[in-house]
């Protein structure tokens, strides 16, 4: 049990307990429409755009949120207008932006050594980082997001599925891109202090996996994808105490034993059931209609 | 009675360059056209342009009395291609078919009972409410048809747009999905929808339009279906055959002889109607 208890007795853990676990549902949540969307490579590349946005804060003197929240806003509006061209494809573009964001990071902290040690947190996830004011950004953050999916869950869930046919029936796609955008690049600061910027990328993507293996109702998903982020996150941090690892990394581990385990039972299942090893409809990822083509 | 489309020498299409043009089209309320083409001649960029969902660059296009691409929201029901659906997507058939009510049924995220009951009464209509909680991925492809059928009826809309309806499937379900459609266009819905398969045209649908980046033919499937009129929309030649009442094309034949080898490649300039 002291597994359990003793990392309580400090509030430094507690505080960074209950922001693991709003991190987890929160990226949880949005990452479900991350990965249907097929934007796994935005959101990894959005952090690492974030992450420089972040340095030129701190060298600047500038408050983490503003600085990282106003570099994340450009980046993505960058992103957005080099593909709307569609001179360049959009995975070129997130790779030349955000890479090169991230890059100017990278060339300040190598000019200023000093200051590397405080970026290790933003890197990798530090528990011990967690301040009250995360707290409350994480919880902002959290809210805005669940009241934007539920007052737009029918709309959202339309683009999401269908999004050539969505604004024909009057949904209005380029509003909800946008307001998902920010809610994204949101998802991400808030989330780096607990994930870091190189492991946001797997909270956001691997529990809606887990989640689409174990049901196939998008409202569902959204509710499983969420509880299991936040489990992960919870049970993330106390390995992280007892391990003494960085508190990103032991989420992301715990996470993609998770989905060994679940993608395990889904095949034994499976294969009990129809002799096959197969995931059946339940893959994300592939659009392809084999039952079509028999 | 006023047309419920009215396109005058419409241009559009996607960057600089329109994908059709000069294209004047007109269908009254009530009536069932076909649309054909090779691919790439626009059939999918016409009916687009009908939701407002490509660029017009010359003419104008009505429908349903408003003007396309001004914000309106014409009364229409759109069934897209199934290739571009993505059947991993976790949902089931009665969500797929409330989406087309997303914008209409309140703020809140659950269905109104108003919704659901209409719901219910198109899948039992189309034959498919017993797959209401099925996901989407595990039903026939007819019954697929159906699901994006009933999600573009769900609307009440005048004029149902179609993009390959009867693409992928087998012959049975081609019948029945055409059936379906006949049965709604006589309760009064107008249907147009593009299709590769020109026999099935020719047997169910009462008017035809031929298209390659224009109009080449607008009429009759036994008047527009000319040799002449085939080779001019796909550039190729074709055998048109009339017996009993019904217009067939055909590909060129190859003959062979008893040990398969080809003893020609039958090219038919003239129509070689078979009486």
């Amino acid at each position: 049990m002291s597994f359990f208890t003793e990392p309580l007795a400090f509030e430094f853990f507690r505080r960074a307990l209950l922001a693991a676990t709003l991190v987890g549902g929160l990226t949880g949540l949005v990452g479900v429409f991350v990965v249907l969307r097929r934007m796994s490579y935005i959101g990894h590349g959005m952090s690492h755009a974030v992450f420089g946005g972040a340095v030129v804060g701190y060298v600047a003197g500038i408050n983490f949120y503003v600085a990282a929240g106003i570099w994340g806003f450009i980046s993505a509006l960058l992103i957005n207008q080099t593909t709307r061209r569609q001179q360049i494809a959009a995975d070129a573009a997130i790779g030349i932006v955000t890479t090169a964001s991230f890059a100017v990071g990278v060339a300040i902290i190598s000019r200023a050594r000093s200051i590397t040690q405080n970026f290790d947190a933003a890197l990798f996830g530090n528990l011990l980082a967690v301040t009250e004011t995360d707290l409350l950004v994480i919880a902002a953050v959290f809210t805005f997001t669940i009241i934007v999916v539920f007052f737009s869950y029918k709309q959202l869930l339309f683009l999401t599925f269908d999004p050539d046919v969505a604004p024909v029936y009057g949904v209005r796609a380029g509003w909800l891109d946008s307001l998902f955008a920010l809610v994204l690049a949101a998802t991400i600061i808030a989330s780096i202090r607990i994930m870091g910027v190189t492991l946001i990328a797997a909270s956001l993507v691997i529990p809606p996996v887990i989640a689409r293996l174990v049901t196939d109702r998008f409202a569902y998903m959204l509710f499983v994808s969420t509880g299991l982020g936040a489990l992960l996150g919870f049970f993330g941090l106390f390995m992280s105490y007892e391990f003494d690892i960085a508190s990103g990394a032991s989420i992301v581990l715990l996470s993609a034993a998770a989905f060994a385990a679940v993608l395990a039972v889904v095949l034994i299942r499976e294969w009990t059931r129809t002799g096959r090893l197969s995931i059946g409809n339940r893959s994300i990822g592939s659009a392809e209609r084999e039952a079509m083509l028999d | 009675m006023d047309d419920i489309i009215e396109l005058r020498g419409l241009a559009a299409g996607y960057g600089a360059t329109p994908v059709i043009s000069g294209v004047d089209f007109r269908v009254q309320p009530g009536e069932f056209v076909g649309i054909v083409g090779p691919s790439g001649s626009g059939k999918t960029t016409l009916l687009r342009t009908l939701l407002g969902a490509v660029r017009i660059m010359g003419g104008s296009a009505h429908v349903d009395g408003k003007v396309v691409g001004r914000g309106s929201r014409p009364s229409v029901g759109y069934v897209p291609q199934l290739e571009t659906i993505d059947w991993n997507f976790p949902v089931t058939v009665e969500e797929v078919v409330l989406m087309g009510r997303a914008m209409d049924s309140g703020i809140w995220p659950w269905p109104r009972k108003a919704d659901r009951r209409q719901m219910m009464e198109l899948l039992e209509r189309l034959g498919i409410a017993a797959f209401r909680h099925t996901h989407i991925r595990n039903l026939s492809g007819g019954q697929q048809q159906r699901v994006f059928l009933a999600r573009a009826l769900i609307r009440s809309p005048r004029l149902l747009l179609l993009d390959e309806p009867t693409s992928g499937v087998d012959i049975k379900t081609r019948d029945d999905v055409l059936h379906l459609l006949v049965d709604l266009n006589r309760d009064g819905v107008t249907v147009l929808l593009s299709t590769h398969e020109i026999n099935a045209v020719a047997a169910h649908l009462p008017r035809v339009l031929c298209i390659n980046h224009g109009v080449i033919a607008d009429g009759p499937p036994r008047d527009v279906f000319t040799p002449e009129t085939l080779k001019r929309t796909y550039g190729g030649d074709m055998v048109v055959v009339h017996q009993n009442g019904l217009t067939l094309v055909a590909d060129t034949p190859h003959i062979f002889d008893l040990e398969g080898r080809v003893l020609e490649h039958r090219h038919v300039s003239e129509d070689a109607a078979v009486r």
